[in-house]
């Protein structure tokens, strides 16, 4: 079999290409180019870095396999930068890694490893993929701390039938201690951890850096409506912040709503952050739509919440929670899983 | 393998390597010594500078070995703006390499003031344009030779002909391997090269200064190079190129009608597939062929390419080596999709009888078409 693997330099995806030359296959590593700054230059912070693609380079040329950077600029800038800057601009929270799975990895990427010949198309993931009876199942990834399957809910029997999870079938430790043996140099790496674009800078700045809207400064308002305080702008406010308001009280205060229109940050207490049920909207299923109990998921590794979904006559789908929820953003992705299998998923669009 | 991507870079003569590999050896020394093993350096270094000069019809003090066509492109830029310590103006063209681009740009940034002369749709800039934009404040002109992703000449001895005051930089460096060059026929003041674009080492290459021209060296230190270019000697470096050159102009009749048979012959077969060849009603180098494929993009075929054997380019290349978006082809007026399908084939001293019917075999495939 002829295998794509995407390969960012760290040690996942580094260590899913070796398995699969390790299986006999001919594989053919590839880097995705993200993002660029203003004059076409590598970023230095971050992923996506001249040093992680020279890392994934290195890897491929150890485990003597051809290796191409690929040039997803345009592609990530429509599909994922833009619009990360417009939902935090209507005041939602947006999920750039579920967007860049969605329009660029198992989209424009996949359909270029056809055009490369390649049969499938093989992540550093951690999730699992299951055949049987000639339907594709998405499961969670066997490390239970490093689960992804989240981030790959939009993935459709087509996309499942054509990719592959390596490191989902072990435990992370397991995933560097076969780098370690192989001798990668990858095997020590730190995992990334910050939105790949923005490293470790401010998602305001970011945002101010990639619009002409004005983030107007603008009220923090309590739930009654009463002024408390004044903030910069409602970029970078997300529902559930406690950090960083700027003000204290007498006792922990949370971002409740974010209203660009007004420019309003309305804040509340704990209680006021509960919600019974939710909307989602962009709806996809791994298979078969579902109806009825499941269990929901809306933070990359939060944990799931038993819940019953139905779908709505606007073709939106309502989530009603067993147990009240916390701290619901419009914008997160909402995951709806059957015990360790991902049923499907969509965008919150209205949640606390 | 088939290696049709010279323009990058060719492989090494093999008697350029015989000529140089004494001094990685028992000639090491330093060409700057008062010692024998010095004197051996020295000797070497300045047979060299004569055998290039001589090759271009110039005198062996005209002669600045450097590291390669980028320093001499940043040399000849801005030793010649800067020169006695003015900001001296400079008029160039949107299609030069990005060594002379960048000279420039940085030129600007610290306020000297620059031109960028546009090309028309066909690749070719005109001499009244790069006469219009030259002003009383221009030190210096810099047009290339030929470009090194089309292969599309541009009228340099022309525009020596028409212009008085500035000087005159050429790079040339994809136009040795073809052209006779003669810096006096030409008319500049400053020609790059670089020897391993016609079967030389890495990391030397050439600046002709003409005699009674005033540069600011760029780079300093001991001196030498008679103080234009600072830096121990590579006298295996000169050598080399120095052996490559008389290579490739004794060898030069044959090599163009070879290389252009070639480059015709893939051109006819990928255009009877659809496909569109760059500037091939405006003169241009014989071992160039550049391409257009509709309905498809660069980087998928070169790859495909790569995996059949078959290695070629699309013509500019970020860091990463990721296709970018050509700066020569967004000048011609080209949209990004339609440099999207943009590839360059170029032919070389290692071409045999046959590769330009292959490379377009190749490509066909590559493309989905069936030959």
């Amino acid at each position: 079999m002829r295998v794509l693997v995407a390969m960012s330099g760290g040690v996942d995806s580094s260590v899913a290409a070796a398995q699969m030359v390790e299986q006999g296959h001919d594989v053919v590593g590839v880097t995705l180019k993200l993002w660029e700054g203003p004059n076409g230059e590598a970023p230095t912070a971050g992923c996506c870095t001249v040093s992680d693609s020279e890392d994934a380079r290195r890897v491929a040329a150890q485990l003597d396999i051809p290796y191409y950077v690929l040039n997803y600029t345009s592609a990530f800038g429509q599909g994922v930068i833009d619009k990360f800057v417009d939902d935090y601009l209507r005041g939602w929270t947006p999920n750039p890694c579920v967007e860049c799975n969605r329009s660029v990895k198992f989209d424009k990427l996949l359909d270029q490893a056809a055009e490369f010949d390649c049969d499938v198309l093989v992540t550093g993931h951690y999730a699992r993929v299951r055949r049987a009876n000639g339907r594709y199942r998405l499961l969670r990834g066997l490390d239970p701390s490093k689960d992804q399957s989240y981030v790959l809910y939009m993935l459709g029997q087509q996309q499942l039938s054509r990719v592959q999870f390596p490191v989902g079938e072990q435990t992370k430790a397991e995933t560097r201690a076969i780098a370690e043996e192989l001798g990668l140099r990858t095997a020590f790496k730190a995992d990334s951890q910050d939105i790949c674009f923005v490293g470790k800078g401010d998602y305001r700045d970011f945002v101010d850096g990639h619009t002409d809207a004005a983030t107007a400064p603008g009220d923090m308002v309590d739930t009654e409506g009463n002024k408390v305080a004044e903030h910069a702008g409602v970029v970078g406010f997300t529902v559930g912040q406690r950090r960083g308001l700027g003000v204290t009280f007498g006792e922990p205060r949370y971002v409740v709503k974010v209203e660009p229109s007004t420019s309003t940050v309305v804040l509340g207490k704990k209680e006021d952050l509960e919600t019974a049920d939710c909307v989602l909207r962009e709806v996809t299923w791994t298979d078969q739509p579902h109806e009825g109990p499941a269990s929901f998921q809306y933070r990359a590794h939060g944990d799931p919440a038993p819940c019953s979904v139905a779908e709505q006559s606007d073709g939106s789908w309502l989530v009603t929670f067993i147990e009240p929820q916390l701290a619901i953003a419009p914008g997160q992705s909402g995951v709806l899983y059957n015990d360790d299998e991902v049923l499907g998923g969509g965008t919150i669009t209205r949640g606390t | 393998m088939l290696y049709v991507d010279h323009a990058a870079t060719s492989p090494m003569r093999p008697e350029v390597w015989e000529a140089m590999a004494p001094f990685a050896g028992e000639k090491f020394g330093n060409a700057s010594g008062l010692h024998g093993i010095a004197r051996q350096a020295k000797n070497a270094l300045e047979e060299a500078r004569e055998e290039a000069a001589a090759l271009l019809g110039a005198a062996p003090m005209e002669i600045v070995f450097t590291s390669g066509g980028t320093e001499s492109d940043n040399l000849a830029v801005k030793g010649a703006a800067l020169v006695g310590g003015r900001r001296g103006g400079v008029v160039t063209t949107a299609i030069e390499h990005e060594a002379v681009l960048e000279s420039a740009e940085f030129l600007s940034r610290f306020g000297c003031p620059v031109q960028w002369v546009q090309p028309s749709a066909g690749g070719v800039v005109s001499v009244d344009d790069v006469l219009a934009a030259v002003s009383s404040d221009t030190t210096v002109v810099s047009v290339m030779s030929a470009n090194n992703e089309t292969g599309i000449r541009q009228p340099v001895a022309e525009l020596a002909g028409r212009m008085d005051g500035p000087l005159l930089h050429t790079d040339a460096v994809q136009a040795f391997a073809s052209d006779d060059l003669h810096v006096g026929d030409l008319g500049v003041d400053l020609l790059s090269l670089a020897a391993h674009k016609f079967g030389g080492p890495k990391g030397v290459g050439l600046l002709y200064v003409r005699s009674g021209t005033n540069l600011e060296p760029v780079q300093h230190g001991g001196g030498q190079e008679l103080g234009r270019r600072s830096g121990t000697h590579n006298a295996m470096g000169a050598v080399g190129m120095a052996t490559a050159m008389r290579s490739a102009a004794s060898q030069r009749a044959n090599f163009c009608e070879q290389v252009r048979a070639e480059r015709d012959s893939f051109e006819s077969k990928v255009v009877k597939a659809g496909g569109v060849a760059t500037g091939a009603d405006v003169a241009r180098l014989p071992q160039h062929a550049h391409v257009r494929l509709p309905d498809t993009t660069n980087e998928t075929v070169l790859i495909r390419l790569d995996t059949a054997g078959v290695a070629a380019a699309a013509g500019s290349a970020c860091q990463s080596g990721a296709v970018s978006v050509s700066h020569v082809l967004a000048a011609m007026g080209w949209d990004a999709e339609m440099a999207g399908g943009a590839l360059r084939f170029t032919f070389g001293w290692t071409t045999e009888p046959g590769d330009g019917a292959r490379a377009a075999d190749a490509l066909l495939a590559a493309w989905g078409k069936t030959p």
